[in-house]
């Protein structure tokens, strides 16, 4: 539609009106009303909450993290008791929702490429039970699913006094299941350092190996050589550090177990409910994944005489997973912001002690901003950190 | 099998199909085919899409097993599945597949040699070094062989497409379509690689292509398919005219209904 009036380089009689009608007017109009209105909003809320706040004589910021909290909390990974301050019973609720994160996604990535690959089994029992494994876990919401683990461990085993004791030393109780660990030891820290020596070494040989291979066509024995040195670096550290041989077994002292590492029931809960609701979403991104790798791969791999598991392994799998690391990532993101479930069966997750941190101080959106931050800042890692993946994984499309 | 004494002289086949017969659920893909192939001989297959060109060659390399009839390669019948003999069939015959088919997951040497990495058969130094040498035969530079296959153009990934299907040095050598969607001057160029290598190695060489050109002047016999059914087979040379027009016709995709057989045209699919 063309406005001869508005032409470029007319001049001459514009009023208001023209000015108005002007698109490049128009559009720039358009968007300080917008902002004009968002900042309006904006502030509107942030004064009356203070106005509000102040009526009710409840101070603003974030000072309250230096005070004593206060509580216990059951499961810690780190020292702490009820002296110790706000910040640190966060910090505790933190690494509870990041342990039971990390150790989530790790599983379910296992079981849901399992449970992937089941389906596409060409036997009909696998499929089947992969199928149902799949659509009944799926459909159930997951909230209920941490409900039912958490009203099913209880109930599943029996009272400390008649421990399960399916291995050595490991009890299995309806307060959770505890194992042996060895008493704390100098020994250890050192075995950790040689660890990281052994990977920094292997991860340099490795690359010589693969120079020297690429160069003379000389091949290294990668596998056993790291083995070698890993092992025998570790087992040096152990010795040099005394070979203590100490351990804190779990035992009945009167009416409960001491001793030992112990996995409570609401951390066995909600891992167990949160790796099995999201392995069937992983297990279904498998599927589509491989389902995605065009069928010319599998029959070109069938032409040179090669099995379907080496097929699987060495060309299908890895071409799947360039279509499968997004989607990964989303259900990675949903097991870590879907742990804040955790606070309905009592595991203290972050949410869980913010929760306490809040009825305790009246700091509402203080507590709130906190953990929002952290979910924000811990979705943000994963997010960076697949993405790095997928621009390592990820190949040109033919 | 015994030969029909009436033709031609007996020389010992190579690969005797019969009355090969593959249906996927009710479509008929393959009806009775019938084939005669002695050693260092070429074929052509011709015919229109979904003629069961592709299918024929399928079951010729092993992917699909013949719900009728046999494929009786150097002695051993190959249409039946057998996991353990199934390396050493597939290491007397390379394919090379319509749209290449390499593994973008591995490098373009990988590629080469990857029966023989996954097979055991060379370590992967002695693979790299196979590999590298095959580059060469196929005329592409050594440095080409730690890239991956998506970074080559598709007349190098079909370079390289031939190259692993000759990399275990196989007596029988299947092609599917290896000049579609390549230019006239490089389709020629790859046509006249394949025969090269083909002479060199005394390789029994099938290939499925629409140029009848192509299959008229490089290839020895030539093969006419359509519906999953031989409708003509024979030495090139004996093509006259008449059928040259018609198969040309067909190629085309003459849209005159289904195409009547000439009377005492087809000659069972018997070469040699």
């Amino acid at each position: 539609m063309s406005k001869p009036q508005n032409a470029p380089g007319d001049v001459r009689s514009k009023s208001l009106v023209d000015y108005l009608n002007d698109e490049n007017v128009r559009a720039v109009l358009y968007q300080i009303i917008a902002i004009g209105l968002v900042i309006l909003a904006g502030w509107y809320l942030v004064s009356n909450t203070l106005h509000n706040l102040e009526k009710q004589n409840i101070s603003t910021g974030y000072g309250f993290l230096d005070l004593e909290a206060s509580f216990e909390i059951s499961e810690t990974m780190i020292d702490y008791s009820a002296k110790s301050d706000y910040a640190s019973a966060l910090i505790v609720g933190l690494l509870n929702t990041v342990k039971v994160s990390v150790l989530g996604i790790v599983l379910c990535t296992i079981i849901g490429i399992i449970f992937g690959i089941a389906r596409l089994s060409s036997n009909w029992i696998v499929r089947k039970l992969a199928t149902v494994y799949v659509e009944t876990f799926r459909n159930i919401p997951v909230l209920l699913q941490l409900f039912f683990w958490y009203a099913l461990i209880p109930a599943a085993f029996p009272h400390p006094r008649d421990a399960l004791e399916p291995l050595p030393g490991v009890l299995l109780t309806s307060r959770g299941m505890y194992l042996p660990v060895p008493l704390a030891d100098n020994a250890y820290t050192l075995m950790g350092i040689a660890a990281i020596i052994a990977f920094v070494a292997i991860y340099f040989i490795k690359k010589w190996a693969t120079k020297r291979q690429d160069a003379t066509g000389q091949p290294f024995p990668m596998l056993l050589t790291g083995i070698g040195i890993f092992v025998g670096l570790v087992f040096l550290a152990y010795l040099i550090g005394g070979a203590p041989t100490e351990l804190s077994t779990p035992a009945l002292k009167g009416f409960n177990i001491q001793g030992g590492y112990n996995i409570s029931p609401e951390f066995m809960a909600v891992l167990i409910g949160l790796t099995v609701y999201t392995s069937t979403y992983v297990a279904e991104v498998v599927r589509s994944g491989i389902q995605a790798v065009s069928s010319g791969q599998w029959e070109a791999a069938d032409s040179l005489g090669i099995k379907r598991s080496v097929a699987l392994r060495k060309v299908i799998l890895p071409q799947s997973m360039r279509v499968a690391i997004p989607p990964l990532t989303n259900q990675y993101l949903n097991l870590t912001k879907n742990s804040s479930l955790a606070v309905a069966v009592g595991y203290p997750d972050l949410v869980s002690v913010s929760n306490t941190t809040m009825n305790q101080t009246g700091q509402a959106i203080e507590a709130i901003s906190i953990f929002m931050s952290v979910y924000l800042g811990l979705s943000l890692l994963t997010s960076l950190f697949m993405n790095w993946f997928n621009n390592k994984m990820a190949l040109v499309e033919r | 099998m015994t030969q029909p004494a009436s033709t031609a002289p007996i020389t010992p086949s190579f690969i005797t199909v019969d009355g090969l017969t593959k249906q996927f659920g009710t479509t008929v893909a393959l009806d009775g085919v019938d084939l005669r192939l002695a050693k260092g001989e070429t074929l052509a297959i011709i015919g229109p899409s979904a003629a069961g060109k592709s299918v024929l060659m399928k079951c010729l390399v092993g992917i699909y097993g013949a719900d009728r009839g046999s494929i009786i390669l150097d002695g051993d019948d190959v249409s039946k599945p057998n996991a353990d003999k199934r390396p050493e069939w597939a290491s007397k015959i390379g394919m090379l597949f319509q749209q290449n088919a390499l593994f973008d997951s591995l490098t373009v040497w990988e590629n080469i040699c990857f029966r023989q990495i996954e097979l055991g058969t060379m370590n992967r130094s002695q693979a790299k070094a196979h590999a590298i040498d095959l580059l060469g035969h196929v005329g592409l530079a050594e440095e080409s062989a730690t890239l991956s296959p998506s970074d080559l153009s598709g007349g190098m990934q079909k370079r390289v497409g031939i190259a692993r299907a000759i990399s275990s040095d196989p007596a029988l050598l299947l092609l599917d379509n290896p000049t579609a969607g390549l230019d006239p001057v490089l389709s020629n160029h790859i046509e006249l690689m394949i025969t090269k290598i083909a002479e060199q190695r005394g390789t029994t060489v099938i290939s499925i292509t629409n140029d009848m050109q192509i299959a008229r002047h490089r290839y020895q016999n030539l093969m006419m398919m359509h519906n999953g059914k031989v409708y003509w087979s024979g030495p090139t040379g004996t093509i006259d005219d008449a059928h040259n027009d018609h198969l040309t016709q067909m190629l085309k995709g003459s849209s005159h209904g289904p195409i009547t057989m000439r009377a005492g045209k087809r000659d069972d699919g018997v070469y040699a």
